[in-house]
C-alpha cells in the first residue's frame, strides 16, 4: 500500500506565488547589473547568495520548486517578462545588454550539449567548435551575399552536418576513446581556422549584422523618443531563439524521444535489449545538439560583428562543459541559471576577470568531488497520478 | 634524401617526446581505469620546476658545470612533480574511481586548467614564452644539409633509456608484478595481499617522474617553454596511447611514434601548406579510431551484464 503523506510544504498560491518569485528576481537582477563599484556587487552578491544558503537549508526551496512545478506555464511567461524587462530596462546600456545577449547565446548552445552529453550520454568536447562552425558559417554566407536570416539558419545546418563527418568515429567508440575523438576534432578545428587563409587566419573575419525584413539590427534607434541600443534588438533575437529552443527541449525530453535518449545513456545493453536502437538516438542527439550550437554560434558572429579563431578554442569547450555540470547535468533551467552565473560574475568582478578561468576550473572540480549532481539536479521523471 | 633523413630524424625526436607522455596515460589508465587528462600539464610543470631549479642554481652556485646543473634539473623536475602526482592520485583521482568516467574524465581536464592557469597566474611574467637555457654540447656532425646534433643523439638515448627502465620495472621487478595484478583485477590483487593504495601512488610517482623527464627533455630539445604546452603535449600523448591501444606499453610507444610519423608525413607530404600538419595529424587521429575504435593494439573487452 502506498500512503500519500500530505504535504507540509508551504505552497505559496499558484501564478501569484510565480510572478512574486520572478518581481524578486528582476529586483535583485537591475540591482546587481545597475552595480558599479566593486563594494556595492560584492554586498549584492554575498546577500543573493546568503538569500539562496537560507532557501537550501530551510524547507523554502521546496516550496519554491513545487510552485515552479505546479504553475510552470505561468513561471515561464513570467522569466520571459522578467527578461524582456531586463531589455527595456538597460535599454541605452551597451555593454549589459551585450552581456545579456551573451548569455541567452550560450545557454542556447549548452541546451544543445545538454541534448547530447545530459539526455542521450554522447560525449563531445568539441560543443565550442561547433558553436564556431555556426559563427564562420554565417560571417562566410553573408559576405556572399545571402539574406542573414537564411545564412543564420544555414549556421546551424552546417554545424550539424559537420557533427556527421565525427558521427562514425563517435558511434563506435564509446568512453574515453570517444572523448577523444571529440578531442582531437576541437584541437582541429582551431588549428584549421588559424593556418587558413580563407577563413582570415588567426585576425578573423567581420560578420555583417543581422538584417530582418529590412529592419537592421547593428543600428542604433529611438524608442519613445529614448535612444536606444541596437543591442536591444539583437537581445530580442536571442530571447527569440532561447526561446524556442527552450520549448523544442522540453518537448524533446518529454516525449518518447526523450525517454529513449534516457535509456540509452541509463544503460546501452539494456535499452539495446528492449528494442531501442542505440544508434539511431546517439545519431539523432548528437544532431540535434550541434544544430543548436551552430544556431547559436551564427547569432552570437552576428551580435558580436568580428570573430576570430580565439573565440572558439578548446578552452571554450570546457566552459561549455562546466556550465552543464554546474547547473545539473540535464535540468534545463540549471542550464540557464549557471550560464548567468558563469558569464556575468566575471565580467562584473573585474578582480578576478584575470583569474576566471582558474576558478571555474577549481570551482568545477569541487562540483564534481562533492556534489556531483551539480546546483539543481535533474528531477527523476514524474509520470503523473500521484501528486 | 638529406632532406629526407632529417625529416626522420626529427620525427624520433618527436616521437620519443610523445612516447614519454603516452606511456604515462597507458600506466594511469592500467591501474585505475581512468584518463588523466591533466598528465599533459604535469609535463609542462615538470619543464618550468626544472627552469625554476636553472634560476635558483645560477643565483646560488654561478659557476657550476652545465653537467651537473642538467642533473639538477631534472632532479628538482622530477621530485616537483611526483609530489603533486602522488597527492593528485591519492586526493583526487582515488575518491573519483567510482564515479562515472565522464566526471573523472572532466575533473582532471580542470586540473590541468588549474595547473596551466596557475602557471600562468603566478609564476614570474608565466604568461610568455620563457627562453630554457642551452646547457647540453652543441657539437654536430653536418653532411650536406643533414645535421646531427649531439645533444639530439643525448635526449633520445636517454628517453629511450627512460622507457627501458620502466619497462624493466614493469615487466621484471616485484613492484611490477604488483601493479600488474592491480591493473588485471583490483580486488584480487587486494587478497593476494597487495597494498592497493600504495601501488596505485607508486605508479603515479612512475608516471609523473616519466612526464617530469619529457617535461625537461622538451625544453632542451626547444629551448623555449610556455605555460600552454602542456594541453597540446597532453593531447597528442593521449591520442598516441589511444592510437596504440590504452593499457599497453608497447603500443603508448608505438602510438608515439606514429603520431610524430604523421605530423612529419603532414608537413612532407603537403609542402603548399606545412601549417597543416597538426589538422592531418588529428584528422588521421580520428579516422584512424573510425577503423580501430580501441586502438592498434586493442584491449581485450568483454561486458558483464
Amino acid at each position: 500500500m502506498y500512503y500519500h503523506q500530505p504535504s507540509r510544504d508551504l505552497v505559496i498560491p499558484g501564478p501569484a506565488g510565480c510572478a512574486l518569485m520572478a518581481l524578486a528576481l528582476l529586483a535583485w537582477c537591475i540591482l546587481f547589473l545597475k552595480a558599479e563599484d566593486q563594494t556595492s556587487i560584492l554586498v549584492y552578491m554575498t546577500s543573493g547568495s546568503l538569500l539562496i544558503l537560507i532557501a537550501a537549508l530551510s524547507d523554502l526551496h521546496k516550496s519554491i520548486s513545487s510552485t515552479i512545478i505546479a504553475n510552470e506555464k505561468a513561471w515561464d511567461y513570467c522569466m520571459v517578462l522578467t527578461m524582456l524587462f531586463l531589455i527595456l530596462i538597460f535599454n541605452d546600456d551597451h555593454y549589459t545588454l551585450f552581456l545579456l545577449g551573451t548569455i541567452m547565446v550560450y545557454a542556447t548552445a549548452v541546451l544543445g550539449l545538454n541534448v547530447q552529453l545530459g539526455y542521450t550520454g554522447v560525449i563531445n568536447f568539441s560543443a565550442a567548435s561547433f558553436f564556431g562552425i555556426g559563427s564562420y558559417a554565417a560571417a562566410m554566407l553573408t559576405s556572399a551575399g545571402l539574406p542573414s536570416l537564411l545564412a543564420l539558419l544555414l549556421g546551424g545546418v552546417f554545424a550539424a552536418l559537420s557533427g556527421c563527418l565525427l558521427l562514425l568515429p563517435v558511434l563506435r567508440t564509446s568512453g574515453h576513446y570517444a572523448a577523444l575523438v571529440t578531442m582531437a576534432f576541437a584541437l582541429l578545428f582551431k588549428v584549421f581556422l588559424e593556418v587558413s587563409e580563407w577563413f582570415g587566419g588567426p585576425q578573423g573575419i567581420p560578420v555583417a549584422p543581422l538584417t530582418l525584413f529590412g529592419l537592421d539590427f547593428g543600428a542604433d534607434f529611438t524608442l519613445g523618443g529614448m535612444e536606444a541600443s541596437f543591442y536591444v534588438k539583437y537581445d530580442l533575437a536571442c530571447l527569440a531563439l532561447l526561446c524556442l529552443s527552450f520549448a523544442f527541449v522540453r518537448r524533446l525530453e518529454r516525449s518518447w524521444f526523450g525517454l529513449s535518449m534516457d535509456a540509452v545513456r541509463c544503460d546501452e545493453t539494456a535499452s539495446a535489449c528492449f528494442g531501442i536502437d542505440i544508434a539511431r538516438w546517439k545519431i539523432a542527439a548528437f544532431t540535434i545538439g550541434n544544430l543548436l550550437s551552430g544556431l547559436a554560434g551564427a547569432l552570437y558572429a552576428m551580435m558580436l560583428s568580428y570573430i576570430s579563431p580565439a573565440n572558439f578554442a578548446f578552452a571554450d569547450s570546457l566552459l561549455f562543459l562546466s556550465i552543464l555540470l554546474l547547473g545539473g547535468m540535464g535540468n534545463i533551467w540549471g542550464v540557464i541559471l549557471a550560464t548567468g552565473f558563469v558569464v556575468v560574475i566575471p565580467e562584473k568582478f573585474q578582480v578576478i576577470q584575470e583569474y576566471r578561468y582558474l576558478i571555474y576550473a577549481a570551482l568545477v572540480l569541487f562540483m564534481i568531488l562533492y556534489r556531483p549532481m551539480g546546483l539543481l539536479p535533474r528531477k527523476t521523471r514524474s509520470y503523473g497520478g500521484l501528486p | 634524401m638529406e632532406l629526407f633523413l632529417q625529416f626522420c630524424i626529427n620525427g624520433l625526436m618527436l616521437g620519443m617526446m610523445y612516447a614519454l607522455v603516452a606511456v604515462g596515460f597507458t600506466l594511469f589508465f592500467g591501474v585505475l581505469d581512468v584518463i588523466v587528462f591533466s598528465h599533459g600539464d604535469t609535463v609542462m610543470v615538470g619543464s618550468f620546476a626544472g627552469l625554476s631549479m636553472y634560476w635558483w642554481l645560477n643565483a646560488v652556485y654561478p659557476g657550476l658545470s652545465p653537467e651537473w646543473t642538467v642533473l639538477w634539473i631534472f632532479f628538482a623536475a622530477v621530485a616537483a612533480v611526483v609530489a603533486m602526482g602522488t597527492l593528485a592520485a591519492r586526493f583526487m583521482i582515488m575518491p573519483l574511481r567510482k564515479a562515472p568516467p565522464l566526471n573523472t574524465l572532466l575533473a582532471t581536464m580542470m586540473l590541468g586548467t588549474v595547473l596551466r592557469e596557475a602557471i600562468r597566474l603566478f609564476f614570474p611574467d608565466g604568461s610568455n614564452p620563457k627562453p630554457f637555457p642551452r646547457l647540453l654540447p652543441d657539437w654536430a656532425w653536418q653532411n650536406g644539409n643533414l645535421i646531427l646534433r649531439f645533444d639530439n643523439i643525448l635526449l633520445f638515448s636517454m628517453g629511450a633509456l627512460v622507457i627501458i627502465l620502466v619497462y624493466l620495472l614493469i615487466a621484471r621487478t616485484r613492484l611490477g608484478m604488483a601493479i600488474r595484478a592491480v591493473a588485471q583485477d583490483e580486488e584480487a590483487a587486494r587478497l593476494m595481499g597487495v597494498n592497493f593504495t600504495l601501488i596505485v601512488m607508486t605508479t603515479f610517482a612512475v608516471g609523473s617522474a616519466v612526464a617530469a623527464f619529457a617535461g625537461v627533455m622538451n625544453g632542451l630539445y626547444y629551448n623555449e617553454i610556455n605555460f600552454s604546452l602542456g594541453l597540446l603535449l597532453g593531447a597528442i600523448g593521449f591520442s598516441a596511447a589511444v592510437i596504440g591501444g590504452l593499457g599497453n606499453i608497447y603500443g603508448a610507444i608505438l602510438g608515439g611514434f606514429i603520431f610524430a610519423f604523421l605530423q612529419t608525413l603532414g608537413a612532407v607530404v603537403l609542402p603548399f601548406a606545412s601549417a597543416y600538419k597538426d589538422v592531418f595529424a588529428f584528422g588521421s587521429v580520428i579516422t584512424l579510431m573510425a577503423i580501430r575504435p580501441t586502438g592498434l593494439i586493442a584491449e581485450p573487452s568483454s561486458q558483464r551484464v
